[in-house]
């Protein structure tokens, strides 16, 4: 889950990371409000979770009120690549003498925390690793460790900041480490991270994606209210189902995320295209293919409905009665192709028998299956 | 042979006591699997289908001389059960649990290996391992797995995904083709048993021929396991990955199943595996194709 700005600016202030004073606000008037309480300069900055919000103009500084409404009447409801910018966030603008990049996140590889300091920040991270590896300090931390002062230290000195700058980036380290870890975070970063002309150092942008498995243990309603999901998505999340939205015409329906990525495979390789991922998990009850037929069957996109079911334990005829219990509760406008292969295959196909026709049909593989249902969609 | 688990193996599984843990407990049981002991704290000394439910790991292992575990407790308490185990002396832990947090899963990996260098711990969330006939450890239907025969031809499978683990050795089943272990190491970030690992032992095991390895997007496992094939492998490997269509930034259904950074991605694991000499088949009917071509023309 990966949160706003502002978001991520509140849960470092929480681990005493200095940030700019400033507030989130959604209107116009708001804007000019928060803004006075900040105190001038202020920059008006854009909240979308996609990067580029300054190239596209959603990042202004403005010295009055005038200033400010101008700017936050051009950044509210602008649109970003996509997305469409409801909240921004105004905060006391700062003086920059040196930008400089920090994070930490999983390697997966290595099976501990990572982090890079560099420099040069300010820019893409990935521009600075492809031209100038060698201007990325890389520390690799064990989680049973911990990040030490001493490492810290020794990290920063091979990162070659300006020295005026190094005891504030340790002590900020320490603390976004300290943020990373409790707060369960696949990713923490600050870019830029700043050196002012009076020698502090502070956040000046924040990056936070926190990993949903560990929601247990926290409270994110807060940043789940906030998440930006089309209505597909956010209907597949309201249902418990592991659901990715996708812009093609074939409906998915599987059991198992493995078979559901597969699926998507196959229908691209007999020349479709997927409208969304759908691992409807193990067991066959028929409230959860409710749910999933009903999420793609009000999808605009959707022209024919692919279900790729392997039975294992589950068994081939509960998953069959599952769907036809499924069918029987709610009217599906597109055509559905079922492809039931494995533990009892046979039975499951013999309950699906009396029910087949022009919108159900059954095929005997994979590749067969999905060849039909892009021949639907395709229609 | 079968690698990590068989018919010796004795299990004791934490969370027997729950629904999930005693409904895979018990088919395991009825797979022959021996299943000898349960935990939880708050019901020792009781049974579940006849099995003794002890309060710790360490009080099963002392009773019964358990040597594996598997774990079917829910995501918050697994970092603890994972240590239990080990600190209880068994030397192979499944667990099954889906959803536990990656900041979890890098500590009791690191904690393992450092404390507990003779733990073995596969998943988390995994479907488990099996060895048909032998051992039938986690959520894999048994039945849908053909026992290894001595003196033929037979595959090791390892994957991280479930339900085509299941159809894979559905196919190999259909085609008459017998597996020594098939070994579910899961789709999170983490996981406590890589591809190599079980590429090594299936390379280490006389009654594997080949092996069937099925990856997917994220991480950069698949491209590891490539290299070690090219270098350090003699027998022959064909290979899935699923995913080739999924979209940047967005997990498809496991922690572990993302695209980020342009890293992870389907074609560069397929790219890599190819140059390893693996075949690789575009779909999962296809790769099942590329094995039996494999094991046929031996």
């Amino acid at each position: 889950m990966d949160l706003f700005e502002y978001q991520g600016k509140q849960l470092f202030g929480r681990y005493d990371i200095p940030v700019s004073p400033g507030e989130a606000v959604t209107t116009v008037d708001g804007a000019v409000e928060a803004a006075e309480r900040v105190g001038f300069p202020v920059v008006v900055k854009a909240q979308v979770q996609v990067g580029g919000r300054g190239k596209a103009g959603g990042i202004k500084l403005a010295a009055n009120a005038e200033e400010c409404r101008t700017h936050a009447t051009a950044i509210l409801g602008m649109d970003i690549k996509g997305h469409v910018v409801e909240i921004v966030w105004i905060e006391r603008a700062s003086n920059i003498a040196e930008e400089y990049y920090a994070s930490f996140t999983l390697d997966r590889s290595a099976k501990r925390h990572l982090g890079m300091l560099s420099a040069q920040g300010g820019v893409e991270i990935e521009t600075v690793a492809s031209d100038s590896p060698d201007a990325i300090a890389k520390v690799w931390i064990d989680p049973v460790d911990g990040l030490t002062e001493d490492v810290a230290r020794e990290w920063v000195a091979a990162a070659r900041l300006d020295p005026a700058a190094e005891d504030g980036a340790v002590d900020i380290l320490l603390k976004l480490y300290r943020a990373y870890v409790d707060g369960d975070c696949d990713l923490v970063e600050i870019n830029p991270l700043i050196l002012t002309p009076d020698g502090k150092v502070h956040a000046l942008d924040a990056k936070v994606s926190l990993d949903n498995n560990a929601g247990f243990r926290h409270e994110w309603q807060e940043y789940e209210a906030t998440q930006e999901r089309d209505d597909r998505e956010q209907a597949a999340h309201e249902a418990d189902l592991q659901y990715v939205g996708l812009d093609g015409s074939v409906g998915i329906i599987a059991n198992g995320a493995g078979l559901a990525m597969s699926t998507l495979d196959v229908v691209n390789q007999v020349g479709g295209s997927a409208a969304n991922f759908l691992d409807v998990g193990g067991g066959a009850d028929a409230t959860k293919f409710v749910n999933a037929l009903s999420i793609i069957d009000h999808d605009p996109r959707v022209r024919s409905i692919f279900i790729n079911i392997f039975g294992g334990i589950t068994r081939g005829e509960e998953v069959a009665n599952g769907i036809v219990a499924a069918l029987g509760q709610i009217d599906i406008k597109s055509p559905i192709v079922i492809r039931l292969d494995g533990t009892n295959a046979d039975e499951g196909l013999a309950i699906l028998e009396p029910h087949l026709g022009d919108q159900l049909q059954v095929a005997p593989t994979m590749l067969d299956a999905a060849r039909k249902a892009v021949g639907l969609a395709n229609r | 042979m079968s690698i990590f688990v068989d018919e010796h193996t004795k299990v004791v599984y934490q969370g027997l006591t729950g629904s999930q843990g005693k409904y895979y407990g018990g088919l395991n049981r009825a797979y022959g699997t021996q299943v000898v002991a349960g935990t939880n704290p708050k019901k020792a000394g009781s049974l579940v289908d006849g099995v003794q439910v002890f309060a710790t790991v360490t009080d099963a292992v002392n009773a019964t001389g358990a040597d594996a575990s598997c774990i079917f407790i829910p995501a918050p308490g697994v970092r603890d059960a994972v240590i239990e185990a080990a600190e209880g002396g068994v030397s192979f832990i499944v667990c099954i649990t889906e959803g536990v947090p990656a900041h979890d899963e890098a500590w009791f990996y690191n904690k393992l290996k450092r404390d507990f260098p003779g733990v073995r711990l596969l998943g988390p969330n995994c479907p488990g391992i099996i060895s048909p006939g032998k051992c039938n450890i986690g959520i894999t239907a048994g039945h849908i797995a053909k026992s290894a025969v001595p003196g033929e031809h037979n595959v090791g499978i390892v994957s991280r995904s479930g339900t085509l683990t299941y159809q894979a050795l559905y196919e190999l089943q259909q085609q008459g083709i017998g597996v020594t272990t098939c070994v579910g190491i899961g789709g999170d970030p983490v996981p406590g048993t890589s591809f190599i690992d079980c590429l090594e032992a299936f390379e280490a095991d006389p009654e594997t021929h080949a092996v069937m390895m099925i990856g997917e997007i994220g991480g950069s496992a698949e491209e590891e396991a490539a290299e070690f094939i090219r270098t350090r492998m003699q027998k022959p490997v064909a290979a899935y990955v699923a995913g080739q269509t999924a979209p940047a930034g967005k997990k498809m259904g496991h922690a572990g199943a993302i695209v980020s950074g342009g890293k992870g991605t389907a074609v560069a694991k397929m790219e890599a595996l190819r140059d390893a000499g693996v075949r690789v088949g575009a779909n999962p009917t296809e790769a099942g194709e590329l094995m039996v071509e494999i094991i046929k023309d031996r």
